[in-house]
């Protein structure tokens, strides 16, 4: 049954099988996993959940303003309701929000995209390389294991007036200067950086193709652009949902990377959580918190909206988990066919 | 998910391995309160020190003062991240940074909100010290911290250039842009420009925005803190330099320099006319084929529109932290750090220009570094930049008027309406 075997995630009812009925609470040994399970929720609360309503709690409150007569500043907190988020969304703050929604969106598509259709030709060329793998595999790694600061001022040189980049285009693009080039020189320097983190989780996926499929299909008279259409993406379109996921939600707070290679307080690639440092940065929490909620808010958004759409196999469990095997049998059964 | 929540574990870690430094045992005081009592152990926290000086100089403290050691805390190389680091500390009340080594333009933001102490005057003699270091460490007319360096900018120029065309070294604007059409008819002068600063956005955009305006004569705030930058003389500042660089008298590239990028361009014998600090002397002077200018070059203080330029004052001063224990060692160890001789030791290792007046007219020292007198006269000129309590939004606010008129985004009048009412909003009350 090669059909199992692709599954990287083997559920214990056969596929297809109607879904067992059971509550986990009436699990035989079900305190028993709770009691086991309660320390990683407890890490979890304290890590995740702790900073998160801490973060909500601290965007309620503001500073008081102004100066008292002998110039200093007026201490204390008070709590101010809603109004760093109302704020966010008005006047010139609200310009500059929507710019940054607008290239933090821009920029996560644009490179989740690159790097997708990258990572996944890396992933085809390292599987397929017989002689020499273990050394293309540890030099796609290199970029991903760089820290990115590191890359950015690699960029950051290569980028500059009398850089690499211009010397090998002929001509002078002030590629960090505020502008769309900026933007151009951030997605470069992104999809340097991630393609591999997509490679490698894909090329995972890849290894767990048994070539009994290939080969049947091959007798089955199918060319290598079907075998990739018909094979290949359903087969890793699990992994490749996750890898994809992983990198929305990384570049949806990006921040080092702009912030190193092109600077703070350039329109073309403020991001969101170059809004939330800047305000932290001139010590008004409050708005800081504000501002970071609301990125909190849209990543998860988009987290959930993707997993619903796309049915990753996160959740799998009950329900998508299972809605998404047996399509991949069939679609399998269908190329042996 | 999984990156962040790493992070903020790491962070974490971080944080808590930091404070649990910060405890150190012995007998202290706690702090808070006014007045410079308590003695024993105390740090210093302070920027990177490369070049070692700080911790030789230190070392004397400590081997004079067994008893009152000072521990030297060295933070990120950037200026934003110390701050940062800093503004932390004081906002937990934390006694870990006992004398802070402060830029001297967040002198009125840290005063503002209590988080240094004001020093007691009788201890610093305004003899001593040039006047203007005085004034950038002091907000509202009261001194919050020791002046320790100086920093002014000074003109680089090329000397061998201005021989051959048979130039003096300017003193106003429209004097350079004539040097430049001679030295640049040179066969010699080919492929150069004529001058550059620092005009990357960043904080020395600030810096060289405040010297176009105040060498016209204009002024970014008054003396009370109040914005006056949509002037006709600051409008004349502005213009000159967005018309030489819309005329390319500045290389197109400028945009992009900070102060290394423009060192290596006038290193590189690209650059006639070079708006720079007094590190840049040793390293353009470099006989080890890093500079292609050695010993081709001299200085002279900036030009101004009718007249000597007026220079954005720089520098780091000695603040008490408010949260500090120990606070009659911190006083001893800042007038220690601050008193001549020591100074002369900073000059002498590290090259870090001094705020005592007499080393200015020491021939020991004229010797070994001849830029003094020119910085001199740079820094007797020269103006602290705004002193404005909420300074981070301030200089984003000048920065982003002086780029887009400099890109020619918008006119300059445009660019100083508008960062007026942006001032205005700023400072308040």
């Amino acid at each position: 049954m090669p059909v199992l075997t692709a599954q990287p995630f083997p559920t214990s009812s056969p596929p297809g099988a109607a879904p067992p009925n059971r509550r986990p609470g009436r699990r035989p040994g079900g305190r028993l996993a709770a009691l086991l399970v309660s320390p990683t929720l407890l890490v979890l609360a304290l890590v995740a959940g702790y900073p998160v309503l801490a973060a909500f709690r601290e965007s309620l409150f503001g500073k008081r303003e102004g100066l008292d007569s002998s110039g200093f500043v007026q201490e204390g907190e008070k709590f101010v309701g809603l109004r760093h988020y109302a704020a966010v969304f008005e006047g010139e703050a609200g310009e500059r929000f929507w710019n940054a929604f607008a290239n933090t969106t821009f920029l996560t598509v644009t490179t989740v995209a690159l790097e997708t259709v990258l990572g996944v030709a890396m992933a085809l060329v390292m599987h397929r390389a017989i002689r020499g793998r273990a050394l293309v595999r540890a030099g796609v790694l290199v970029p991903w294991a760089i820290p990115t600061v590191v890359s950015a001022l690699l960029w950051q040189w290569i980028f500059q007036a009398d850089g690499a980049a211009n010397a090998l285009l002929g001509r002078e693009v002030l590629w960090t200067t505020d502008g769309f080039q900026a933007t151009v020189a951030v997605i470069v320097a992104d999809t340097w950086k991630t393609a591999p983190f997509v490679g490698l989780l894909v090329l995972a996926g890849l290894q767990l193709i048994p070539g009994e499929v290939y080969e049947a299909a091959r007798i089955d008279g199918a060319g290598a652009r079907q075998q990739l259409i018909r094979i290949t993406l359903p087969l890793i379109r699990p992994v490749l949902v996750v890898a994809v996921l992983f990198r929305l939600l990384d570049a949806l707070r990006m921040f080092d990377l702009p912030f190193v290679l092109v600077g703070p307080h350039k329109q073309s690639v403020e991001t969101l959580s170059m809004l939330a440092f800047d305000e932290a940065a001139n010590t008004r929490y409050g708005p800081g918190a504000a501002y970071a909620v609301v990125l909190f808010v849209y990543v998860a958004v988009v987290a959930f909206v993707f997993v619903r759409l796309l049915g990753a196999d996160l959740l799998s469990g009950d329900g998508t988990g299972r809605k998404t095997s047996p399509r991949r049998a069939t679609t399998a059964e269908g190329a042996m066919a | 998910m999984r990156h962040w929540l790493f992070r903020a574990c790491a962070a974490g870690v971080t944080a808590l391995s930091l404070t649990a430094c910060g405890t150190g045992p012995g007998t202290e005081d706690t702090g808070g309160g006014g007045g410079f009592t308590g003695r024993g152990p105390i740090t210093l926290a302070t920027g990177k020190d490369n070049s070692g000086t700080l911790t030789r100089i230190a070392g004397r403290w400590n081997s004079s003062h067994p008893k009152e050691k000072v521990r030297v805390i060295e933070l990120s190389d950037s200026p934003d991240e110390q701050r940062r680091r800093m503004i932390q500390n004081a906002e937990l009340k934390s006694p870990e940074f006992s004398v802070l080594n402060l830029d001297l333009v967040w002198t009125a933001e840290f005063a503002g909100h209590r988080w240094i102490d004001e020093l007691p005057k009788a201890k610093f003699d305004d003899a001593t010290y040039l006047e203007p270091t005085l004034q950038g460490a002091s907000y509202r007319g009261r001194l919050y911290a020791a002046p320790w360096t100086s920093d002014g900018g000074l003109l680089y120029f090329r000397s061998d250039l201005l021989r051959k065309a048979n130039a003096e070294p300017p003193s106003t604007w429209a004097q350079m842009g004539d040097t430049c059409k001679k030295v640049l008819a040179l066969p010699e002068a080919e492929g150069m420009s004529c001058y550059s600063g620092q005009f990357e956005k960043y904080e020395g955009l600030t810096v060289n925005f405040a010297e176009m305006v105040e060498s016209a004569g204009g002024s970014v705030v008054d003396g009370k803190g109040a914005p006056t930058v949509d002037s006709p003389e600051a409008l004349e500042g502005l213009e000159f330099f967005t018309e030489a660089y819309r005329s390319g008298l500045i290389p197109k590239k400028a945009i992009t320099f900070k102060e290394e990028e423009g060192r290596q361009a006038f290193q590189k014998g690209e650059l006639v006319f070079h708006r720079q600090w007094p590190y840049q002397w040793s390293l353009a002077n470099a006989e080890d084929g890093s500079s292609k200018v050695a010993g081709r070059f001299s200085v002279a203080p900036l030009p101004g529109l009718d007249g000597p330029g007026v220079s954005s004052l720089g520098g780091h001063n000695l603040a008490v932290s408010s949260f500090a224990r120990n606070k009659a060692t911190a006083l001893d160890f800042v007038t220690f750090m601050t008193d001549v001789r020591m100074q002369r030791e900073n000059l002498l290792l590290g090259s870090n220009a001094p705020t005592a007046a007499a080393l200015y007219e020491d021939e020991e020292l004229i010797a070994e570094y001849p830029y003094l007198p020119a910085l001199r006269k740079s820094i007797l000129s020269a103006v602290p930049r705004p002193r404005v309590v909420r300074y981070g939004d301030a200089t984003a606010a000048i920065q982003d008027a002086a780029y887009r008129a400099m890109k020619g985004e918008i006119t300059p009048e445009e660019s100083l309406a508008q960062l007026q009412k942006k001032l205005e909003r700023i400072t308040k009350p």
